[in-house]
C-alpha cells in the first residue's frame, strides 16, 4: 500500500526536471527561432530601384 | 575505495562536513567550484580594466583610447564580462547547487575536467586573438564583419565546455534522486539553478548553431551565412546567456537572504512557478534586439517581446516581492516589529553579502527592470535602439544585478569553500556600496546621454557636431560612475585574491560572522508563516516600484509622441 501523500499535478510538474527541460527547449525554439527563421526564409529579396 | 553511491551520507563518499553550516560538501565539487570561481574572478578583472578604459574614452573630455583600440577593448570587455566571468562563475554555482543542498556528490570528476579544460582553452584563445588585433568585431561579431577563426573556435569551445558542465549538473540531479540523497522536492536554490541550467541548454545550442558555420566561413570552407539569419540565431546566444544570469542571480538572492536572515520563500509553489515562467518565456526576450530588423514581421516581434515576454516579467516581479517579503517576515519573527519599516533599518547593512544582495535587488528591479520593459516595447524602442540607453539598461541588470549578487555570494563562498576568512573585513563591508553606487551612476550617465540621442559603440560624438553640453555632462557622469565601479571591482578582486593567499585558515571551526540580526526577546520563529498582513512594508515598497514604473513608462510614450508632434 502506498502511504505517500498525493501530489498536486502542478507540484508534479515542478518536480519533473526532464519535462521542464523539454518544455524549456521547445517553447523558445518554436516561438523565437523556428518562427523567426520561417519569416526570414519567406522574405523576398529587395529589388534595387 | 570510494562508495558507488552519490549520496554524501553513505560511508566512503569523498566529502567533508562544513564547520559553519553543518552541511556536507563534496570534495570534487569543491575543487571545481574553486577552479571556476577563480577563473571567473580573473576574467572579471580583465573585463573591468577594459571597462575603465572604455569609460575614460566615452567621457569625451578625456577620450583616452585611439579609435582602433576603442573597438578592440570594447570587444574584449563584452566577451570577458558577459560571457567569461558570468559563465565560469555560473558553473561554480551549478556545481554547488547540485551537491551541497542535495547532500550529493558530483556525477563525474572527469566530465568536470573536460568542461573546465574546454572553457579555459576557449577563453584564452578568444582573449588572445582579440588583443592581437585580429577580432575587432565587437561582442556581437555581426556578419559581414569577420574575425580570425580562433575567435569563433574559442567561443565554440567555451559554449560546448559550459554545455558539458550543464550535463554534469543534470546527471548529478539524476543520481542524487536515484540514490535518495535527498527526499521530497529539491530546495529552491537548486530549483532556481535548474531553471538557469535549462535556459543555458537553449542558449548554448543557439551558440553552436550560429558559431559553427561562421567558423567554417572564416576558414574559407563554406559561403557566408546570411547576416539576418546570423543576427536571429546569435541573439539566441547573446541575450539568452543573460537570462541564465537572471535565474542564477535570483537563486543567489534566495540563498543569501536565507543564510543571513534565516528567511524562507513566503510561498514555495508561487516562487517555483515564477521560475517556470522564466524557463518557458524569458528566452523570447532575445527578440528585443531585432525590433528594427526588417526581416522579421511585427507579429513575431510583438508576440515575443510583449505578450509572451511579459509572463517572464511577471516572474521577476514575483521574485522582487517574495525575496524582500521573506526577509520582512524573518525580521518580524525575530522581534523587529516597529512600524512599517523598522525591520529595514535593523537589517545587517554592514554585512557585505547582505548589502550586495539588497543593492542587487533594488538596482536590478527599479533600474534594470523598469528600463528593460520600457525599452522592449516595440514602439518606444524606435527612439532608443542603438543609443546609449541600451547599455544603460543592461549595465544595471547584468552588472548592478548579477555581478553584484555574485560578488555578494563570494563573501560566503570563499570562507565556506576555500576555508579562509576574509582579510580587511572593514574594507569588504563598503565594497558593495562603492560598486553599486558606481554602476548606478554609470547607468544614469548612459541612459540620459542616450535619451539625448548619443549612440552606443561610438568612439567620438564630437565629430557629429550635434550634441550640446548636457550630453557631455552625462558622459562625464558615465565616466565618474565607471571609475567608481572599477574601484569597487578592484577592491573585490584584491580582497578575494588576498584572502586566498593570506586569509586566516578555517579548519573545523565556523567562519567569522559577517553580522546577522539577533533574535530579540519575544521573538517567535514561524509565527507569521500564514499572516498575509505581515509583509506590509514590502507591499508599500511594491507600490512605490509600480508608481516609478508607471511614471517612467508614460514619460517614454510622451517622448515618443513628441517625435511627431500634431499641433
Amino acid at each position: 500500500m502506498n502511504n505517500e501523500p498525493k501530489k498536486h499535478p502542478w507540484q508534479k510538474l515542478l518536480d519533473n526536471t526532464w519535462l521542464l527541460l523539454a518544455l524549456g527547449v521547445l517553447i523558445p525554439v518554436l516561438s523565437y527561432t523556428v518562427w523567426g527563421w520561417i519569416e526570414l526564409v519567406l522574405t523576398k529579396p529587395a529589388l534595387l530601384p | 575505495m570510494s562508495s558507488p553511491s552519490h549520496s554524501l551520507a553513505d560511508p566512503g563518499t569523498p566529502g567533508r562536513k562544513c564547520g559553519t553550516t553543518g552541511l556536507g560538501v563534496c570534495l570534487d565539487a569543491q575543487r571545481f567550484i574553486k577552479l571556476n570561481a577563480v577563473c571567473g574572478i580573473v576574467f572579471l578583472l580583465l573585463g573591468g580594466i577594459a571597462a575603465l578604459l572604455l569609460a575614460l574614452t566615452r567621457w569625451q573630455t578625456i577620450h583616452l583610447l585611439p579609435v582602433d583600440w576603442f573597438y578592440r577593448i570594447l570587444t574584449f570587455h563584452g566577451i570577458n564580462m558577459l560571457i567569461l566571468w558570468i559563465l565560469f562563475f555560473e558553473v561554480a554555482i551549478l556545481y554547488f547547487a547540485c551537491t551541497t543542498p542535495l547532500n550529493a556528490r558530483l556525477f563525474s570528476r572527469k566530465v568536470a575536467w573536460v568542461s573546465f579544460g574546454m572553457m579555459l582553452t576557449g577563453a584564452v584563445m578568444v582573449d588572445y586573438i582579440i588583443l592581437a588585433g585580429q577580432a575587432d568585431v565587437m561582442m556581437t561579431s555581426y556578419l559581414p564583419l569577420v574575425a580570425h577563426p580562433l575567435f569563433y573556435l574559442g567561443i565554440i569551445l567555451v559554449a560546448v565546455g559550459t554545455l558539458v558542465a550543464v550535463f554534469n549538473y543534470f546527471a548529478t540531479l539524476y543520481v542524487a534522486k536515484r540514490d535518495k540523497s535527498y527526499t521530497g522536492s529539491v530546495p529552491i536554490v537548486t530549483f532556481g539553478a535548474t531553471a538557469a541550467a535549462i535556459i543555458a541548454v537553449v542558449t548554448l545550442l543557439h551558440g553552436a548553431v550560429v558559431m559553427v558555420p561562421t567558423f567554417t566561413y572564416s576558414m574559407g570552407w563554406t559561403p557566408q551565412p546570411d547576416p539576418a539569419w546570423y543576427r536571429l540565431i546569435w541573439w539566441g546566444l547573446g541575450h539568452q546567456s543573460q537570462q541564465v544570469n537572471v535565474c542564477a542571480m535570483v537563486s543567489v538572492w534566495y540563498l543569501l537572504t536565507h543564510i543571513v536572515l534565516g528567511s524562507r520563500p513566503i510561498n514555495e509553489a508561487v516562487c517555483r512557478t515564477a521560475f517556470v515562467l522564466y524557463i518557458l518565456f524569458i528566452n523570447l526576450a532575445s527578440a528585443h534586439h531585432l525590433l528594427v530588423d526588417p526581416g522579421v514581421g511585427a507579429t513575431w516581434k510583438i508576440w515575443n517581446t510583449s505578450y509572451a515576454m511579459y509572463l517572464a516579467v511577471l516572474a521577476s516581479m514575483v521574485h522582487g516581492f517574495t525575496v524582500p517579503a521573506g526577509a520582512e517576515i524573518a525580521m518580524r519573527e525575530k522581534g523587529y516589529t516597529s512600524g512599517i519599516f523598522g525591520w529595514v533599518t535593523a537589517l545587517p547593512w554592514k554585512n557585505p553579502a547582505f548589502s550586495g544582495t539588497a543593492l542587487s535587488l533594488v538596482i536590478f528591479g527599479f533600474l534594470g527592470g523598469i528600463t528593460g520593459v520600457t525599452l522592449g516595447t516595440q514602439q518606444i524602442n524606435i527612439i532608443a535602439h542603438n543609443t546609449l540607453r541600451i547599455p544603460g539598461h543592461f549595465h544595471v541588470t547584468v552588472v548592478g544585478g548579477t555581478s553584484l549578487a555574485f560578488m555578494a555570494l563570494a563573501y560566503y563562498v570563499i570562507p565556506l569553500i576555500f576555508q579562509r576568512d576574509f582579510i580587511f573585513r572593514g574594507v569588504a563591508r563598503v565594497q558593495p556600496w562603492i560598486f553599486g553606487i558606481g554602476i548606478t551612476l554609470l547607468s544614469f550617465g548612459m541612459s540620459f546621454a542616450g535619451s539625448m540621442g548619443v549612440s552606443r559603440r561610438s568612439w567620438d560624438i564630437d565629430a557629429q557636431g550635434v550634441y550640446g553640453p548636457a550630453a557631455h555632462l552625462w558622459l562625464g557622469v558615465l565616466g565618474i560612475g565607471g571609475v567608481l565601479a572599477f574601484l569597487g571591482l578592484l577592491i573585490f578582486v584584491l580582497l578575494c585574491v588576498g584572502t586566498l593567499f593570506f586569509g586566516p585558515k578555517i579548519q573545523d571551526r565556523a567562519m567569522a560572522d559577517w553580522g546577522t540580526p539577533p533574535a530579540l526577546a519575544g521573538s517567535s520563529p514561524g509565527s507569521l508563516a500564514h499572516d498575509h498582513y505581515a509583509t506590509k512594508g514590502t507591499m508599500v515598497l511594491t507600490l512605490v516600484f509600480l508608481a516609478c514604473f508607471a511614471v517612467y513608462y508614460f514619460a517614454n510614450w510622451k517622448a515618443l509622441a513628441d517625435v511627431w508632434p500634431v499641433r
